[in-house]
């Protein structure tokens, strides 16, 4: 009897054990795509019904950027690869380089060179190694999109399509003064992507700078005028993560955002709006062109198979799907149909005025910061904080801020990237 | 022998669990944070804590919420376990109407109350058809920090009022009744009664609401976050940005210990100053 109790106490536990061990992850051979972009149950049914028809059989899976970064980690320290292909932003395959999560792939960017990605876009995949980490997947950029009953209230002598800063704050001022309640919006909240309009569209324009020139006197300038517009947009800007909702609830007449954040908007009314560039400052108009890409993981358990995806999804004929189904835009020599649907024919137009604008600056995504992307973005929304919503100095808030920018650039030893001049060593914070 | 072994073999699965699930990570947490995170010195990630923006500010709304919200559910708890005594029929139904928020997750409530308090929310859309309000009214903003700390406030107290309420509920009913119906007869008013017998017997009970309930609070997240987003950053949440958003695993550990020190100081403060004696206890 006692010895009876003691085996089934130990097999209760030798089951329990047992238990934890045979609890696998899906079946290890089969081809795994893990994504962090077209995460939305409809959008990524049309990946795996529509996009990827065609390629060989994928299992399309989405995470949320930060568990997406935590299972790539622990996948590659387990040593345990169950994912072979992964498409993320840029900023999130960046620190999957230096973690060693991803195998190079020259060879299967050699098989592309009839797709005519562009070579900058080619370069960017290199994360500054030298070797192809990630392939150009589809592209988006920021835009202002614009409710058509704020047109009526533009400032004297502005035109919606060529907007200043300054031009930006007056017509707030009016929108303002006219409705009663402040109309500009920006995504400032804790989702939104509003680090990106400082790095991307404010500062260069300003500045020609994103790094460099971070407490320049023409930083002080922008900030300053910043400050001001800030006046005239509406207080729960904080609290905005995409958009497409205070837009669409009336509350912003004029919005800033990633295309893939006002799309709903748009698409549920595409007669209330146009799409125009983001507003111009005194060394041009910059915009930040977001780059998604597809990699292949170290270890990948189909690597072929995974080669094959995205040589299929940077097919042009995928490409242009990709467009008209999801509203991102093609990396590759492709023509959009004229029969888009209305709603992403907006989305298209906004991008086109925002790349070929005369004034134009490119302000490319961070290179080579490896993990420290996050803390790069708050240098940005912290001298933000401090600045517009504290009401702290502009000269010491830019000088004590450039130093924590200098020791996270030095700590990375990441040379300049556009709009900065390239550099020898570390982008220098002047 | 088996009765030596059993026991153990049957403590055995949670042990394991617990060791593997909880000390483990923790004491990884600990490590952690105490790397560096690239500057050489130990406290490297202490240091970027405290001189970060939001530290301070963090601190001081995390204590806020605190100091506010947990004495109004003590009271409100008290008030309510009172009533549910005097209660003859229904009084299961009752109590169960007042714990269904415990069956609600933190951001869930967190984005009910987001649902009623916005500017575009219910309430705000019933004043304003009662012709109370001009417009869609901002409460929630950077713009309105009162208002906005009311409403985290409402939302934790309905949300977690309930934590408390059970424990005290379970302990008033371990008072027995002669020690009431004794005073009642000595001519003890009702107030009388409640100072002088039911708080002191339900002393230990108090203490153990109080340190869930601290605990708990100073844990809170997800109905802030739901609520307030950035504008108002309190510790958990700024462990969570750290990990997330800033992608620095020390200084979020760094944060995740600070909370674990503050909770256990603040249990044995409960443990001291509520200390019961055993000879008094019922």
């Amino acid at each position: 009897m006692m010895k009876f109790d003691l085996i089934r106490g130990t097999a209760l536990v030798a089951a329990l054990v047992a238990g934890v061990a045979t609890v696998r992850p899906a079946a290890a051979q089969e081809l795994v795509f893990l994504s962090t972009q077209l995460r939305p149950v409809d959008e990524a049914q049309k990946v795996r019904d529509v996009l990827l028809k065609g390629a060989p059989k994928t299992v399309y899976v989405v995470d949320e950027p930060s568990p997406f970064t935590v299972r790539m980690k622990a996948e590659t320290e387990s040593g345990k690869r169950t994912i072979s292909l992964v498409g993320a932003l840029h900023g999130e395959l960046q620190p999957l380089a230096p973690l060693g999560a991803l195998d190079t792939i020259d060879d299967v960017a050699a098989k592309l060179g009839d797709r005519g990605i562009p070579a900058s876009l080619m370069e960017l995949g290199k994360l500054g190694t030298g070797k192809q980490v990630y392939i150009p997947w589809m592209q988006a950029t920021y835009v202002m999109v614009v409710n058509k009953k704020a047109l009526a209230h533009l400032p004297a002598g502005a035109n919606v399509e060529t907007l200043t800063y300054k031009q930006l704050a007056d017509w707030g001022k009016a929108l303002a003064e006219k409705t009663g309640s402040r109309r500009i919006g920006f995504p400032a909240g804790p989702k939104g992507l509003f680090p990106r309009f400082l790095q991307g569209n404010l500062y260069p324009s300003y500045t020609g700078s994103m790094v460099t020139e971070f407490r320049s006197a023409e930083a002080e300038t922008m900030w300053n005028d910043f400050k001001a517009l800030w006046t005239t947009v509406n207080p729960n800007a904080s609290s905005y993560d995409f958009m497409q909702e205070p837009l669409m609830g009336g509350e912003v007449w004029v919005a800033w955002d990633h295309i893939a954040r006002v799309k709903d908007a748009l698409q549920a009314a595409p007669n209330d709006y146009i799409v125009v560039a983001p507003p111009a400052g005194p060394k041009g108009r910059s915009y930040m062109p977001v780059i998604a890409g597809l990699a292949i993981t170290k270890g990948a358990p189909d690597r072929a198979g995974a080669a094959a995806v995205i040589e299929h999804l940077t097919k042009p004929g995928t490409q242009v799907l990709t467009a008209a189904e999801v509203g991102f835009f093609p990396v590759v020599n492709a023509t959009l149909p004229a029969d888009l649907s209305p709603g992403v024919k907006l989305l298209a137009e906004g991008i086109a005025k925002t790349q070929t604008a005369k004034d134009a600056v490119v302000a490319l995504l961070p290179v080579g910061l490896g993990d420290k992307g996050g803390e790069f973005n708050k240098v940005y929304l912290d001298t933000f904080q401090r600045i517009v919503l504290r009401n702290e100095p502009v000269r010491a808030t830019l000088d004590a801020q450039a130093e924590v920018m200098r020791g996270i650039i030095n700590g990375v030893k990441a040379p300049c990237w556009a709009p900065d001049k390239a550099s020898d060593g570390p982008c220098p914070v002047k | 022998m088996n009765q030596r072994i059993l026991p153990y073999l049957l403590v055995a699965p949670a042990v394991v669990f617990l060791g593997a699930f909880f000390i483990v990570p923790l004491v990884q947490t600990i490590v952690l944070s105490f790397d560096g995170g690239g500057t050489g010195n130990a406290l490297g990630n202490y240091s970027r804590m405290v001189n970060d923006l939001n530290f301070g500010v963090s601190l001081r709304n995390t204590f806020m919420l605190v100091l506010v919200v947990v004495p109004l559910q003590l009271a409100m708890a008290l008030a309510m376990g009172m009533m549910l005594q005097k209660i003859e029929r229904g009084r299961e139904m009752v109590l169960w109407i007042w714990t269904i928020p415990l069956g609600v997750s933190d951001l869930a409530a967190g984005l009910v109350w987001l649902a009623l308090l916005q500017n575009t929310g219910y309430i705000n859309s019933a004043l304003f058809h009662l012709g109370l309000l001009d417009g869609p009214t901002p409460w929630l903003n950077s713009e309105t920090p009162v208002t906005l700390f009311a409403a985290i406030v409402l939302a934790e107290v309905w949300r977690a009022t309930a934590v408390v309420l059970i424990v005290i509920v379970a302990g008033l009913q371990t008072i027995p009744k002669e020690f009431g119906e004794a005073a009642e007869i000595f001519g003890a008013k009702p107030w009388r009664k409640f100072t002088r017998i039911t708080l002191p017997l339900l002393k230990p009970s108090i203490q153990s609401a109080l340190i869930l309930r601290t605990v708990l609070a100073f844990e809170v997240f997800a109905a802030v976050y739901a609520l307030g987003g950035r504008n108002f950053p309190v510790l958990v949440g700024e462990a969570y940005t750290w990990q997330n958003e800033n992608q620095n695993y020390g200084v979020a550990a760094a944060y995740a210990v600070l909370i674990m020190v503050i909770s256990l100081a603040a249990t044995l403060v409960w443990l001291k100053a509520l200390r019961t004696n055993p000879e008094t206890q019922a």
